[in-house]
């Protein structure tokens, strides 16, 4: 098979073909999509189905090739790249080549986002059968893929940024996919104008690299924003790794919906359930993460911007854990755990263990679509009910998806053995380790909250009793054998993907972590301090009971004992209140931004100035003063060609004859 | 026979920039011969006209080589007693521009087919002849033959708002005509005291004559006005979203897509290498107009309700991109201004266009009266969003590159400005989603629009060849940007030869220097 493919194919072309695929498929279904009748359309659906899934499947195994071939060179680092396809611009001061990259970390994250991406569009294909948008659908999860894939083996910033944006793109259209309500339209609105705030702040950190690239000296030809040239001039950021370091990562912050930029991810839930699994859950929610490590000899230049990026990680993971205690809708519990998640991602970036926050992210990519799927499973089997206050028991009538859900919510919750465990507290104990300790005590606590909402929700939707009508809980089923197997597949690989990151102290081999680490220059320069095996394994004991008692205690409560957080609740109104209202962030936003944004536009710039002072005084005034003006005006519009031409002929001789003269 | 042949193809290829230039007068002539019943003709004739004009600016456009001087040069005698002379040129900007107006002159005259049913004749005539206009702007290099193209562009513009346009068009083009009317009536003096001053009225030998820095000061404040009213400027702009919104759809089509850029053009041909004391001088009331545009065009736009003045705003913002690039005096800058102007040509037309189709179809522009029309009409809301997209800046289609240039270069030299514009990036995104989401999204408002047809060969024949234009600028903007690298290198060298003697300003300069001329600037030499 592979001896086949080398035949035929270059390594190079097979790069490419990782990205193209998608795109190839979004084109094709798109097309269709749009030349196609609506009553026609349904006729394509099977080819929609098969070319929507083939094309991810033929990605994420050209991924399989690339990482088998590239892993068989030995004693050299398992890296590619494809050279410029062509120039984007080639102009002397600036040379931006589309060209892609593949090392350890590319690779890492092509394999999840094409695999990952594969199995949700499986998915997909039984939960949106019988939508009538199903080829528009397919061509955008299509779309998606191919930009998500682009921005993570893009070989310099410009063709990240183009993946980058376009997910944006992708993730607007999605979640308004259902654009005929309003709200869900809104939401999509949201998602993608947030996100701009943060490009915005991208994009001047492009600014100040090529600034400091071209006072490096660095040779234009080389591509200011290639990472490699990057990385080679990297020591020429100094002065301004700060501001380079914090303006990247508010682009971060819009795309991986941290403090304050979160919002948008909530309300993004409006979308398909398997659009908030790969999107808003697995990948581009983590594009910030990805982006931050890929830069990381920019950022571990600059002490207080990892400072600030492991704080507003920390302060994410626990705020958004807040938020998860009090929502009732099923999904943004979910969506709130994301946000929460990759704060935990960026506390680990932060204190410096890149290669960790990578770890976690891919498991998390696992478990969270995981969930997402047996979610969308259990609300399509109630018909759509999202609220968990009106679901429950659900695991006699759906057994697979609710023991799936529970494998999901272990790992979580970070109980061993699901992968959950293992990645949660490699960054837990990096935190520890590197002297961070209020960090460490931040992530501790978010832990114990992150275990009580998601059995919260476990134990709310699938244990206890139905709080459904009777009628709608007989007709709760097991989804359709095509939908039940990503899922099987999903819970499989949250089961063992912990044997990626086995900890040395366990006697493991950190093989991921070990891998990328080859990669990032700060972390092969750190020895693991041997002495500190005891306490990391006592502080992985004490985590592990914390969780897993939190966890019974959620579990316990939302399954036999439903009226006791009520009763606690109404104790503590006023915070409860507080709490279920989201703290009242959106609404400040709206008051304190947009409406004045609004108000100043309306009342000042448009009816204010525009029309009073520059058109009612200035020009009108001007007019009326200039009779001149009014006379010719007049007589043009009579609309006589001639008398126009006439009064500009005499205007023009009389000025052409006082020249001469 | 043969013969005959060969010399038309000899002289054709000798004078084919004048050729491409006239070939629209000359076919509006021959449209108001054709009897003004047969209106089938006379579009045909308009539309085959317009498209031969299309294909001689692009072959004029694949036959200059961007070496940053004018190419295919012609000069004849005109009035040499006051040393006019008719002399035309381009280099890659100009050409550039010359093809898209072209363009943009074909794609007005085939969404006028339905849509303009009265006097169809004249409507033609008009079209044609603006178009012959535009395209002698941008490639007059006699200053006076300038002018003469400048005002000619006028006339036409000013009937077609009036005549065909719509609610108080006649308003709306007096208005368009006293505004543009007081700034030519400055661009004419100033042309005519430069040229006595100069001893002609030749481009390239105002280049080389030393303006005094008080002729300069002045001489630029006269250029200036002039072409910040086309550009418009902030301040100089109320005329704008008015002319827009009345003006039929080609009216709309040319004016966004062609007639601002002459301002744009001006400056950069004209007023700014011309003048670099003044130009040092300036700088900062410039910049910040130009970003003050920025953002205040996408706030102005943010809240309009009338989907058409919503373009025209959106044009105030982005022409304040291309001014902030092109005061940058930056070499990126200035090709991500040139290629801007281009770019939201291309953008602006293209959403004015399908303004123009939900207009013939809901007989309203207001965004208020629309409301779920993406079901309703599905392949007009793909396109609005594509457009929207494109002038949005997303990588990978036309206008991103034009921005990201402009930003990138006026970041190295202009921070503080720079970073102030970017947050137009986020402003455009706002309203360009708020316009389609009220628009083309939640439930459908009107039960009647599901009768509504979806977009027609005729409207598909104006809107794909569009697309593929933003998709392969976007993609692959070097394609442009190689042919105007070079002039706007040409541009910068020769705006800032002030600044680079004097860095921090003219303060040290007395009105009565001459200007310091730096020594080895590559000035257009013939």
């Amino acid at each position: 098979m592979l001896d086949l493919i080398y035949q035929h194919i270059t390594l190079q072309g097979l790069i490419w073909l990782v990205p193209t695929l998608p795109l190839c498929g979004a084109a094709g279904i798109g097309l269709i999509a749009m030349f196609c009748a609506r009553s026609e359309g349904a006729k394509f659906r099977n080819f929609a189905s098969f070319a929507g899934c083939l094309m991810p499947a033929l990605s994420f195994a050209a991924c399989v090739v690339l990482f088998f071939t590239l892993t068989g060179f030995e004693a050299t680092e398992p890296s590619a790249i494809t050279g410029p396809l062509f120039r984007w611009a080639a102009l002397p001061t600036l040379f931006v080549d589309v060209g892609l990259k593949v090392d350890q970390l590319s690779l890492v994250m092509a394999l999840m986002v094409s695999g990952v991406g594969l199995l949700v569009h499986i998915y997909s294909v039984g939960y949106m059968w019988h939508d009538e948008g199903y080829l528009r659908y397919f061509a955008l999860l299509n779309l998606f893929l191919f930009f998500m894939l682009l921005l993570v083996l893009a070989d310099n910033l410009v063709v990240m940024f183009v993946g980058w944006e376009g997910v944006s793109l992708c993730s607007w259209l999605l979640i308004s996919f259902w654009f005929e309500d309003a709200a869900k339209a809104r939401a999509g609105a949201k998602a993608f104008i947030v996100n701009r705030i943060g490009d915005a702040g991208f994009l001047l950190g492009m600014f100040l690299i090529y600034g400091a690239m071209s006072a490096a000296g660095a040779p234009a030809e080389s591509g200011y924003f290639n990472f490699e040239s990057m990385q080679r001039y990297g020591i020429y950021f100094v002065p301004v790794a700060t501001a380079i370091s914090l303006l990247l990562f508010a682009g971060a912050i819009g795309k991986s919906a941290q403090i304050p930029l979160y919002v948008w991810l909530p309300d993004a839930m409006a979308g398909p359930t398997p659009v908030s699994a790969l999107i808003h859950a697995a990948t581009m929610v983590t594009a910030g993460v990805y982006m931050v490590v890929r830069l990381n000899f920019i950022f571990v230049l600059s002490p207080i911007a990892l400072e600030t990026i492991a704080v507003i990680g920390a302060a994410t993971a626990i705020f958004a854990a807040i938020l998860g205690l009090a929502e009732t809708d099923l999904k943004k519990i979910l969506a709130y755990s994301t946000i929460s998640q990759i704060g935990y991602m960026f506390l680990a970036v932060g204190v410096g263990a890149f290669t960790v926050a990578i770890f976690h992210l891919v498991t998390h990519a696992f478990f969270k679509s995981l969930l997402f799927l047996t979610a969308g499973s259990a609300i399509t089997a109630l018909s759509g009910e999202q609220d968990i206050r009106r679901m429950g028991g659900l695991k006699r009538r759906m057994p697979i998806t609710a023991w799936s859900f529970v494998m999901g919510s272990a790992a979580l919750a970070g109980i061993a053995p699901a992968s959950g465990f293992f990645s949660k507290d490699a960054i837990l104990w990096q935190a520890y380790e590197r002297g961070h300790g209020a960090l460490w005590a931040m992530g501790f606590l978010g832990a114990g909250l992150t275990a009580f909402y998601i059995f919260r929700a476990a134990g709310s939707v699938f244990f206890g009793e139905s709080a459904t009508s009777a009628e709608r809980y007989k007709r709760a089923a097991e989804p359709p054998f095509s939908m039940v197997v990503p899922i099987m597949l999903l819970a499989t690989l949250v089961a063992f993907a912990g044997i990626l990151g086995v900890p040395l102290a366990f006697g493991g081999s950190n093989m991921l972590c070990t891998w990328l680490g080859g990669l990032i220059p700060s972390e092969l320069s750190r020895a693991p301090s041997e002495g500190s095996r005891g306490v990391e394994i006592v502080l992985m004991a004490v985590t592990l009971l914390w969780s897993l008692h939190f966890s019974v205690l959620g579990w316990l409560i939302y399954a036999q004992k439903r009226d006791w957080p009520q009763r606690v609740a109404r104790r503590v109104a006023p915070l409860a209140r507080l709490v279920s209202k989201r703290f009242y962030v959106d609404e400040i936003y709206d008051r304190t931004i947009v409406r004045p944004l609004i108000w100043i536009s309306r009342k000042i710039l448009w009816q204010g100035i525009d029309d009073t002072v520059v058109d009612g005084i200035a020009v009108e005034g001007t007019a009326r003063a200039a009779g001149l003006f009014g006379a010719l005006a007049s007589a043009a519009e009579t609309g006589i060609l001639q008398h126009y031409l006439l009064y500009f002929l005499i205007g023009a001789v009389l000025i052409v004859g006082f020249v001469t003269l | 026979m043969d013969t005959i042949l060969d010399t038309i193809a000899s002289i054709l290829s000798r004078h084919m920039l004048s050729a491409a230039i006239f070939l629209p007068l000359l076919a509006a002539l021959v449209t108001a011969a054709i009897p003004s019943r047969s209106e089938k003709a006379i579009r045909s004739f308009a539309l085959a006209a317009s498209l031969a004009t299309l294909a001689l600016c692009a072959i004029v456009f694949a036959r200059v080589k961007g070496t940053g001087e004018f190419e295919l040069m012609e000069t004849v005698s005109w009035m040499p007693s006051l040393g006019i002379r008719y002399r035309v040129g381009v280099d890659g900007a100009s050409a550039m521009l010359m093809l898209m107006t072209a363009l943009l002159g074909t794609a007005g005259i085939l969404a006028s087919w339905r849509e303009i049913a009265a006097r169809v004749s004249l409507f033609h005539v008009l079209i044609l002849i603006a178009e012959c206009s535009l395209l002698g702007v941008f490639a007059a290099i006699d200053m006076f033959l300038f002018f003469v193209f400048w005002e000619a562009v006028l006339v036409p513009m000013y009937f077609i708002i009036g005549i065909w346009g719509s609610g108080n068009s006649s308003a709306a083009a007096i208005k368009f005509v006293i505004f543009t009317m007081a700034g030519s009536v400055l661009l004419l003096i100033g042309i005519l005291y430069a040229g006595g001053a100069a001893g002609s009225f030749d481009l390239v030998e105002w280049l080389r004559h030393r303006f005094s820095a008080r002729e300069q000061l002045w001489l630029f404040a006269a250029f200036a006005i002039g072409f910040a009213v086309k550009v418009p400027i902030v301040g100089l702009h109320t005329w704008l979203p008015d002319a827009h919104s009345e003006a039929p759809t080609a009216g709309s089509v040319l004016l966004a897509g062609a007639l601002l850029k002459m301002g744009g053009y001006g400056f950069f041909r004209i007023a700014m290498p011309l003048f670099p004391v003044a130009v040092a001088q300036y700088a900062p009331i410039f910049l910040t107009l130009a970003v003050i545009g920025v953002i205040a065009g996408a706030l102005l736009a943010m809240v309009q309700t009338d989907l058409k003045r919503l373009i025209a705003y959106s044009s105030i913002s982005h022409m304040g991109f291309v001014m902030l690039g092109l005061w940058a005096l930056d070499g990126q800058a200035a090709a991500g201004a040139v290629l801007g102007m281009v770019n939201h040509g291309l953008v602006t037309g293209a959403l004015f266009l399908i303004a123009g189709m939900l207009y013939e179809r809901r007989k309203t522009r207001m965004i208020a009266d629309f409301g779920g029309s993406g079901r309703s009409m599905p392949m007009i809301a793909v396109a609005f969003v594509f457009m929207s997209l494109a002038s949005m800046g997303l990588p990978g289609l036309n206008w991103f590159a034009s921005e990201f240039l402009i930003l990138l270069g006026a970041f190295q030299t202009r921070t503080a400005f720079a970073a102030i514009a970017v947050t137009g990036v986020v402003l455009t995104a706002a309203y360009f989603l708020w316009a389609i989401q009220r628009i083309f999204m939640g439930p459908l408002a009107h039960e009647e629009e599901r009768k509504m047809w979806d977009l027609r060969a005729r409207e598909y024949a104006v809107l794909l060849p569009i697309a593929a234009l933003v998709i392969m600028i976007g993609v692959k903007p070097q394609a442009a940007l190689k042919k105007i690298w070079k002039p706007s290198e040409a541009f910068v060298s020769l705006s800032k030869r002030v600044e680079m003697i004097v860095p921090a300003g003219v303060s040290s300069l007395t009105p009565n220097d001459q200007i310091p001329m730096t020594n080895e600037i590559t000035i257009w030499n013939r």
